[in-house]
């Protein structure tokens, strides 16, 4: 939470000068009853016009000053309040971007999401009102208190009996209120979640006929959110009448106490009946700070949350110069050709190993093909290769340098295409360029290489529209601009991850065809489920439950390589029983 | 279903919305009642509470001297009206948040239902961020607005007619000073608020914008992270940052002139009765006495005036964004039943499609004159090159989409003689885009049939070759799905949702491009399974491995949206047309 009212320091004159005008207007409307009562007590009985006409027009300036301080403090605060969201949203979502894998992982998507809308949200409020009240009813409660004082020490003292009891109460339930929004926005990512989750899935929630399931679901869902808020509400609500009673009771005790002083004539029948309205003053900046702590429960709450993000420590920093070099070094040492090296990597996620002691390395201009089980570990491989997480144990370097050390130049090396890559609501143009401000023709070009220029064309060009998800586009479709985009940029290296599998053969062998003649100099890893797509590669990984199983090229597999073998003949059995018919 | 089109909401549409709004409360209109009740009751004891304090001063204030037993008694009655006052407030507070909650509550799950009825078309031209918006942000709004608001409203009538009399028994002339100050303050309090209502809108939809791009971005993080993009991507979010927040700031900086010149104008009506009341004293029209109770009266009368004027602003901004949810209710749902439609019990798996034509914007056909028929018990298999409108077909025979012209009959009736939900209840699919929601491995599997045993379960997950991995897992079948769980691979997915088209009871399967993320040694392995799950059943093969549908009894070679070739696989390849150049293609 601290790491939030930071954001605010940098607007501290700001911030002062708006409550300054704010205290302005306040002062001046206090005035107000004071010139009152002067013109009634002390002007009135003189009978003279022209005094009473001036006391009019202090009264009318007093009254012009509280409109316009009111009205530039207010501004001032909602000025405030949007810079300071603003730059805490932007930061929030670099740093989303900058998180690990394994940071994302934890914190998981839909709670990302909700953090950046609805608890930004709840801390814009706050901050706007914090301003707005935050130094109005302060002003109400000390000046009313005073002036107590000023009526009577004794008394004022009973009243101020009350103090540390609402202070209490004020502590106790904004401290219970922060947990219990806190508990109310972690229930909102559930139900961010399930939108999101049925959102991707409608069509096979309306095959399996399960709307009314996944309605039953949400309502589950809904209730939990309802009822943490209905709790949150209820515990906040405690506040105002609590403090209202307190506050009166003490009144009460005033008014006994009093009697008792009148009675020994310390003081005045009048002094207690002022000593009233000034409660009253009292009483009405008691339910604005009671107002404002809901508030700031509720923004408190977001404020941890969205805090928690931006305190994520940094994650895959690159290693210092030092260990790099030393890497480097050690390259050197070798000094072999390698562009690629994988040296006895192993990984697991959560415990489950996923890699094992996998080793290869790759010249530049190579390509690589992956084979291997549903669960082998192939994904694994990319996801390391591009530093989404680090090893284990082993070493993975890139041109001679361990890719810990590169910094963030180590991703513009790639062009990647990922198992359900992400296609955005934005024209064919932009989802091939993927924000790299490429020409026009690299892009035409690429969209060529990777055989989609021919629907693109049909469709409605470079310029048409895809919907969220790409969902207008057919399942091959969207698996040609997302290769389209991995070659745009001529990557050094182009890592594809089973990445034509909604291809037909004939159009997944053009394109083979197209990388192969087009990026001679491009470093290819390709993950695939089909020999015929891998046999092209200068050298072919088997992976078995992550450990390698074969390396070397699809001759030498099928001469040495048991595991390979047996894919395939899984792949041509079909074939070759034809033959037999 | 774009924000931009209504910029501006007619006068009858803010209507429309205050009426929608107010069904809600009608829904619990004895909540309301006794809401109402415990208001006046909790406002009555605290204005007996000035009462009895008058009275304790008075006995205190006797020329005879303090009346000790007196002071005490009100001193005590005073402590016991206000702590029942305080209940009061309490339970009203406590009842009005039950009372909104319940209005939030069936809000929330009407947007929800209706998100899930909308045309899969409709649904796709919406961003997922908009939708969590409205469900979370703008049901937010209009509740945070309308519980509070309604209360404060309601109770600021009392009060103001309760003060205009107090004012017409105390002196008429300073009525008619001060009245003049009413027509000014509403006056400021409508036209602001006129100004100010656009703003807000513009607010909700910049709002909603933002939203809908982070969500979009943030589920394509690992993308722009590999493309090194986040700077880029960065400053496109700045850009829409900036926009929201001005657009927020544009509301609350003219919003913010309303309360006070209200309470300015309030003020000058204290001037006026002040300067005026004392002049008015000067010739005798009134007493000191008279100015200080009328004054008093001005100010109790200000109080709620000046809520007004605050609450306006939010209820321009709960209006905007209720708008926006009824909107969305208000989208076109899936077509409805036809009013005769049958309950579909049992079916013969018998599919034909005769000269159906499709398209999906209405210009570009997808489908064109397209027949063919399926028994029982049949396998039949479409293949084609991708974007040739296989999976199209698959749309039209579930009815996501109704086909433009001919008809498709299950069991010699057209199938929009149907309910819907008992037509897809027919059948059961396997998709290439695998989807698992967030939950546990049984959850999902089981999602394929209600009640599904544990021991049905494992079955189904053995007979689809994932029961060793699930078991493998440390937490075995109770392993949750996450949407980031990058130890789950995509092959293994499908596998699970082939363990749940096991589990459905459903005559018709279809499977499109089902293994397409199975390695093939798994494939083959599961092979079996997959027969024995096509036997007796009506089932359709989309793939583009041709070894799979072999054995079809019926294989219709796609292009182009039309049937080019059909006839079982032996006699294609004799053929030597389009299918076998495909087959052939595949052993290149």
């Amino acid at each position: 939470m601290k790491r939030v009212f930071s954001y605010l320091a940098s607007y501290k004159a700001r911030i002062a000068f708006g409550l300054f005008l704010k205290a302005v207007g306040t002062f001046a409307e206090l005035l107000l009853p004071l010139i009152m009562a002067y013109m009634i007590d002390d002007v009135a009985p003189t009978e003279n016009a022209l005094a009473l006409g001036l006391w009019g027009g202090a009264m009318l300036l007093c009254a012009l000053a509280a409109l316009f301080g009111n009205v530039a403090a207010n501004r001032m605060a909602s000025r405030v309040a949007r810079d300071t969201t603003t730059r805490l949203r932007n930061d929030l979502f670099s740093k989303i971007l900058s998180l690990s894998a394994r940071q994302t992982d934890e914190v998981t998507l839909p709670s990302l999401v909700s953090r950046l809308s609805s608890d930004t949200y709840n801390v814009h409020n706050m901050i706007g009102m914090m301003q707005r009240l935050g130094i109005r009813a302060p002003i109400l409660l000390v000046g009313g208190v005073a002036l107590t004082f000023t009526v009577d020490a004794v008394l004022a003292l009973v009243l101020l009996v009350t103090v540390p009891l609402l202070t209490v109460i004020v502590v106790l339930v904004s401290k219970k209120g922060i947990g219990l929004y806190t508990r109310l926005q972690r229930s909102v990512d559930g139900m961010v979640r399930k939108v999101r989750d049925d959102y991707t899935g409608i069509r096979v929630i309306k095959a399996l006929s399960k709307t009314e399931y996944e309605n039953e679901t949400f309502r589950a869902i809904n209730d939990e959110v309802v009822a943490s808020e209905t709790k949150a509400g209820i515990t906040m609500g405690v506040t105002n009448p609590l403090m209202n009673a307190v506050l009166n009771l003490g009144m009460a005790a005033v008014i006994f106490v009093g009697a008792y002083r009148v009675s020994a004539g310390r003081v005045k029948v009048g002094d207690i009946i002022a000593f009233t309205s000034y409660f009253t003053i009292i009483l009405n900046a008691v339910i604005s700070v009671s107002r404002i702590f809901v508030n700031f429960s509720k923004g408190g709450a977001s404020a941890k949350r969205i805090g928690a993000i931006l305190e994520m420590p940094k994650d895959l920093e690159p290693l210092p110069e030092e260990t790099g070099r030393g890497a480097e070094n050690a390259a050197e040492e070798e000094k072999d050709d390698a562009f690629i090296r994988f040296e006895d990597v192993s990984f697991s996620y959560d415990g489950a190993p996923a890699l094992t002691n996998v080793s290869f390395s790759l010249k530049k201009g190579e390509s690589l093909g992956v084979i291997g089980a549903t669960g082998s570990g192939k994904s694994t491989l990319v996801s390391l290769l591009l530093r989404f997480y680090d090893a284990d144990a082993g070493k993975i370097t890139i041109d001679g340098r361990d890719v810990r050390a590169y910094g963030e130049e180590l991703r513009d090396k790639f062009g990647v295409v990922f198992q359900s890559d992400f296609l955005m609501a934005a024209s064919v143009k932009e989802n091939i360029d993927f924000e790299r401000g490429l020409s026009d023709e690299q892009i035409v070009r690429a969209a060529e290489y990777a055989k989609a220029d021919g629907f693109i064309r049909a469709h409605e060009g470079y310029e048409g529209m895809l919907t969220a998800r790409g969902a207008n586009f057919s399942g091959g479709q969207k698996q040609r601009l997302l290769i389209a985009r991995a070659l745009a940029a001529s990557p050094e290296i182009l890592i594809l991850d089973d990445s034509s599998s909604a291809l037909d053969y004939k159009t997944d062998a053009q394109l083979r065809k197209a990388l192969l003649e087009n990026l001679p100099d491009t470093t290819i890893v390709m993950i695939a489920q089909r020999i015929s797509s891998v046999k092209f590669a200068d050298k072919i990984l088997v992976l078995d439950g992550g450990k390698v199983a074969g390396l070397g090229s699809d001759e030498e597999l099928m001469r040495s390589c048991e595991v390979y073998r047996r894919i395939y003949a899984s792949q041509h059995e079909g074939g070759e029983s034809h033959d037999g018919n | 279903m774009t924000e931009t089109k209504r910029p501006r909401m007619s006068r009858a549409s803010r209507k429309a919305v205050i009426a929608r709004l107010a069904k809600y409360y009608a829904r619990y209109k004895f909540s309301v009642l006794a809401a109402l009740i415990l208001m006046i009751g909790s406002n009555l004891f605290a204005l007996l509470g000035p009462y009895l304090s008058g009275a304790a001063i008075d006995a205190i204030d006797l020329k005879t001297g303090v009346d000790f037993a007196a002071v005490a008694k009100y001193c005590v009655l005073m402590a016991i009206f206000y702590v029942v006052s305080s209940i009061f407030s309490y339970i009203l507070s406590v009842l009005m948040i039950r009372l909104s909650q319940k209005i939030v509550r069936s809000m929330r799950q009407d947007v929800f239902e209706k998100i899930l009825s909308l045309p899969v078309g409709a649904l796709d031209r919406l961003q997922a961020g908009d939708l969590i918006n409205r469900i979370s942000y703008d049901i937010d709004t209009v509740n945070a607005s309308l519980s509070n608001d309604i209360l404060q409203a309601a109770t600021g009538i009392v009060t103001i007619v309760g003060t205009l009399v107090g004012m017409a028994l105390t002196s008429l002339p300073l009525l008619g000073v001060f009245i003049v100050t009413v027509p000014i303050s509403v006056f400021i309090a409508i036209k602001r608020s006129k100004a100010v209502r656009p703003l807000f809108r513009k607010r909700s939809q910049k709002l909603a914008e933002l939203n809908g791009f982070s969500e979009e971005m943030l589920s394509g993080l690992k993308t722009i992270r590999a493309y090194g993009r986040e700077e880029e991507i960065m400053n496109k979010f700045r850009v829409k940052n900036e926009e929201a927040a001005n657009a927020y700031y544009d509301a609350d900086y003219l919003g913010s002139l309303i309360g006070p010149s209200v309470n300015f104008v309030n003020n000058l009506g204290t001037v006026l009765i002040s300067t005026g009341g004392v002049f008015f004293y000067l010739f005798n029209l009134i007493s000191i006495g008279d100015i200080s109770a009328f004054l008093l009266y001005a100010r109790k009368f200000s109080g709620p005036v000046n809520e007004y004027a605050n609450i306006l602003g939010e209820i321009q901004s709960a209006l905007a964004a209720a708008e926006r949810v009824f909107r969305l209710l208000d989208g076109e749902s899936e077509r409805p039943d036809a009013p005769d439609a049958v309950e579909l019990k049992e079916t013969e798996g018998r599919l034909r499609f005769e000269n159906v034509d499709f398209s999906y914007d209405g210009e570009t056909p997808v489908i064109e004159n397209l027949s063919f028929a399926a028994e029982l018990g049949q396998v039949v298999a479409i293949v084609g090159p991708t974007g040739a409108g296989k999976t199209t077909l698959v749309n039209l025979m579930m009815r996501f989409y109704d086909p433009q012209g001919g008809r498709i009959e299950l069991d010699g009736t057209d199938i929009q003689k149907y309910t819907r939900k008992s037509l897809r209840a027919a059948f059961t699919m396997v998709l290439q885009d695998t989807w698992l929601f967030e939950g546990t491995i049984f959850e999902n599997i089981a999602y394929g049939r209600e009640n599904a045993t544990a021991e049905e379960v494992e079955r189904a997950a053995e007979s689809a070759h994932i029961a060793d991995y699930i078991r493998s897992l440390p937490e075995g079948y109770k392993t949750r799905i996450t949407d980031g769980g990058g130890n789950l691979s995509k092959g293994q997915k499908q596998l699970m949702t082939i363990a749940r088209a096991m589990l459905s009871p459903a005559k018709i399967l279809i499977l499109d491009e089902a293994t397409s993320n199975v390695d093939t040694r798994t494939e083959i392995l599961i092979r079996d399974a997959m027969n024995a799950l096509m036997r007796g059943r009506t089932s359709f093969i989309i793939a583009h491995r041709l070894t799979t549908v072999r054995n079809a009894d019926l294989i219709l070679v796609v292009k182009d949206g039309k049937i080019v070739e059909r006839g079982k696989h032996a006699e294609l390849l004799e053929k030597g047309g389009f299918y076998a150049e495909i087959y052939a293609a595949q052993f290149q």
